[in-house]
């Protein structure tokens, strides 16, 4: 009992300094920013412009994104998506995999949060990879301006051969996994699963 | 991007009343943990945002994509791929850039070589990625994300 407390604070302590380290480098990016535009003051506008922008996106899309992604971690259990999404899920989870991916739901990196989340939760590794490709890549929105732009027959073989590749993509990587999985393990024996990131 | 906004939103917050009205207690769990979460992957997120207001300022997409473009054959499309995995440009305006690529004599290969790397693979967002998903995981979806990017152009080179 008290080796498992013990490892806990030891946990929270190596979250606590991980926050610190990246607030840290958070200010040290903006320190040199800020140094370089004072520099290269011709190209203040266009970097404090772009950076806003993608601020003001990322406010807006990323606190609903977390609420998603907390209420899949507290209400939908392992069980549930080992079934639809894990080693048995088949070409369904696939799909499954390529349909939420398919969502117009805001830009990647975004989706790395809720990836992690499925993965602890037991989803295979390639329909984590095929979630992912697919949210990157075969976005609703985005292939109806590809198909304006660049006409059907474009659109339509980029979209097949995107669906093919990033299955095989996902198998082979999968494999590639089984062997050292690490990153997940750590986490999961840390007992972060309900911690979130 | 508005009607993007607008669909997440909308999706946390119908699934959100569905939560509360199913369990206070662990809708508000479920609050707590989005919290610190947010909080978590914030200062990340933050030097993403720097990095690629940077980028754009000092490296401006439309004349990268312009000399890219204009590179022949095989190269052409490596030059053209590796461009699109460093810049960071949404996805809804690298279209028209697409667009007009093909337009000014870029081939269809180094077009949908460029658009695929561009979507799928992301130089800019890899701190984030290795943050959340781990090295290993982060580096080979990259990784791959490239080769099939190359693959994909060259069969529609061939096919189209």
């Amino acid at each position: 009992m008290n080796t498992k407390v013990a490892q806990k604070t030891d946990e929270a302590k190596k979250m606590r300094r991980e926050i610190i380290r990246d607030y840290a480098i958070f200010a040290i990016a903006l320190a040199l920013a800020v140094l370089l535009l004072l520099i290269f003051p011709e190209r203040k506008a266009t970097a404090t412009i772009t950076a806003w922008n993608y601020f003001l996106e990322m406010i807006a899309i990323m606190p609903a994104v977390m609420i998603i992604m907390g209420l899949f971690n507290v209400f939908v259990s392992k069980e549930q998506v080992v079934k639809y999404l894990g080693k048995t899920s088949g070409i369904k989870g696939i799909l499954l995999a390529i349909f939420f991916g398919a969502l117009p739901t805001g830009p990647l990196y975004i989706a790395f949060p809720l990836a992690l989340a499925l993965w602890k939760k037991g989803a295979r590794v390639s329909n984590i990879v095929i979630f992912l490709s697919a949210w990157a890549c075969i976005k609703i929105p985005q292939e109806l301006v590809e198909l304006q732009f660049l006409g059907l027959k474009f659109m339509a073989s980029r979209l097949t051969l995107t669906v093919v590749f990033v299955i095989l993509m996902g198998l082979f990587i999968e494999k590639l996994m089984a062997h050292s999985d690490q990153h997940l393990k750590e986490s999961q024996e840390g007992g972060k699963i309900n911690e979130g990131i | 991007m508005n009607t993007t906004i607008i669909f997440i939103n909308l999706l946390a917050l119908v699934f959100l009343l569905f939560a509360f009205v199913k369990d206070r207690k662990k809708t508000k769990q479920s609050l707590i943990l989005a919290l610190k979460s947010f909080f978590r992957i914030l200062p990340t997120v933050l030097v993403v945002i720097i990095l690629i207001g940077l980028f754009l300022a000092f490296v401006p997409p439309a004349e990268i994509v312009k000399y890219a473009g204009e590179q022949a054959g095989f190269t052409g499309i490596l030059i053209i791929a590796l461009a699109g995995a460093i810049l960071y440009i949404p996805s809804l305006t690298s279209f028209p850039l697409a667009a007009s690529l093909l337009r000014s004599g870029a081939s269809i290969a180094s077009v949908a070589a460029f658009i695929t790397t561009l979507t799928m693979v992301g130089v800019v967002t890899l701190p984030v990625e290795i943050r959340v998903l781990g090295k290993r995981m982060a580096l080979l979806r990259n990784g791959f994300s490239f080769i099939i990017a190359i693959l994909i152009a060259l069969i529609m080179g061939v096919i189209l």
